[in-house]
């Protein structure tokens, strides 16, 4: 019907965009080929984005990218809401959860808040199901409440975005499903946008509004998927049947790609 | 030695010299750790001074000793920095080690999360390195207060060195004994009063 899509009548209104990805490559030493290749994508204001793929295919390297951590690669990565000054606040959550683990869990999100952002972080503790054990060491808690404590500890900083290296990679199911959860509730206590990485297409289903499939080598975006608004984040049978289309769509890409 | 305690003056020259001995201590743990951070954690630096530090740390303590007292004097000053000198290298190559095994994951993590310098010092570094830290706090008691009985006998009028000193050319050897029965009590209350203590506190938050 409405030719007039650009007025913002009509479909959805663009968000914001807080991050551009324009990465020519990326190698490392000693390595034959590089990792990445060309690849860019751009992403809105509180949107999140999966990124899916086969282990190896670079998506931690992606990630580390866009925090700093590494900066020998050719191409740029901007953030257009800074003006070009340094990057924004970014939540990491690795895939361990690198706590440090001589500090409480209370201790260890204390040292990274920004000030004033203690209310809202004891708020998120106790929504997370963590407040009893805030004064627990690391070493004291499950792998699986380690892992929700640095999810908390990403979004406690009341970040612009999130990055999430597999977080629930080496959970058995049901931890992984709390995961979800969880991260569906700290999404419900501050919209944050989010890169999420992942090698499993029921996270992808479960969290994401898009899913950007890498493959290949040097890794290239094969497929961009944008969620239809009521498919997102939907109940378990809702998932089940988006992954199995993402599955389907990720096998067709890899064919027609190589 | 309750005689010696009681009417000598064994616990005036004991508390001189465990002043001393904490004196130089102090001195040689606080810089010898900041040599040996630096070290671990910048290649170049290590490459630099390396060869030095092999050099002090098999430096005579006779030697270095001597060399500071003709150099500068036969002050108070003098003899603590001597006896720190004495220990310093060794501290400094056990915190080389120590930060050479620091964990990169979590350097990272407070990277991105951008603790400053002082907390990341202080809530991510030290306390990897607090077993070399003990490590080199034990065994540089012993060493420093080994020495500071020469730097006594050398060049000052007090102080357990010195009235060791007295009494071997009395051949007083109960004397002798008495004193150094005197110290290595006070060692066994720093042993159980401060390190235990404090290497406890130090790893409480291990399993």
């Amino acid at each position: 019907m409405g030719s007039v899509a650009a007025s913002g009548t009509l479909g959805e209104q663009m968000a914001a965009v807080i991050l551009e990805v324009a990465i020519r490559g990326k190698g490392f030493p000693g390595a034959r080929e590089p990792v990445l290749g060309d690849l860019g994508f751009r992403l809105g204001e509180s949107e999140i984005v999966a990124l899916v793929g086969p282990s190896g295919c670079g998506k931690t390297t992606l990630l580390r990218l866009i925090a700093g951590l590494d900066q020998d690669f050719t191409g740029e990565i901007t953030w257009p809401g800074l003006g070009g000054a340094g990057r924004p606040r970014l939540g990491f959550v690795f895939q361990e959860p690198r706590l440090l683990p001589w500090r409480t869990v209370w201790q260890n999100l204390a040292l990274v808040l920004p000030p004033g952002q203690e209310g809202a972080a004891a708020a998120l503790l106790k929504r997370l199901g963590l407040w009893a054990e805030r004064n627990a060491y690391p070493g004291q808690i499950s792998l699986g409440m380690a892992r929700r404590v640095a999810i908390a500890r990403a979004f406690a900083i009341a970040p612009a975005l999130v990055l999430l290296d597999e977080p629930f990679a080496s959970l058995d199911a049901g931890n992984a499903e709390l995961g979800r959860s969880v991260l569906r509730d700290a999404w419900g206590e501050r919209p944050t946008a989010a890169l999420l990485v992942t090698h499993d297409l029921t996270d992808a289903a479960a969290l994401a509004d898009r899913v950007l499939m890498l493959a290949g080598r040097p890794s290239r975006i094969i497929a961009d998927i944008t969620i239809a608004a009521n498919e997102r984040r939907g109940d378990r049978t809702t998932v089940a049947q988006l992954a199995a289309r993402l599955r389907d769509i990720q096998e067709k890409s890899v064919i027609s790609s190589s | 030695m309750a005689d010696l305690a009681l009417h000598g003056d064994l616990l005036v020259n004991l508390g001189i010299t465990l002043l001393r001995v904490a004196g130089a201590f102090a001195l040689a743990m606080v810089v010898g750790s900041a040599i040996g951070l630096a070290l671990g954690v910048w290649r170049r630096l290590d490459l630099a001074f390396d060869s030095w530090l092999t050099v002090l740390l098999n430096l005579p303590a006779l030697v270095s000793i001597m060399l500071m007292y003709v150099w500068f004097g036969l002050n108070e000053p003098t003899a603590i920095i001597a006896v720190a000198l004495n220990k310093l290298p060794s501290t400094a190559v056990t915190l080389r080690e120590g930060a050479r095994t620091l964990d990169r994951s979590l350097l990272e993590m407070a990277r991105c999360y951008r603790m400053g310098r002082w907390a990341v010092l202080r809530h991510v570094i030290l306390p990897q390195l607090t077993p070399y830290f003990f490590a080199a706090a034990r065994s540089g008691l012993a060493i420093i207060w080994k020495i500071v009985l020469v730097v006594e006998l050398l060049g000052r009028s007090n102080g357990v060195g010195f009235a060791i000193e007295q009494y071997f050319q009395l051949f007083d050897v109960t004397d002798i004994l008495a004193y150094t029965l005197a110290f290595i009590l006070v060692v066994q209350a720093i042993e159980w009063g401060a390190w235990q203590p404090l290497e406890h506190w130090a790893n409480r938050w291990r399993r």
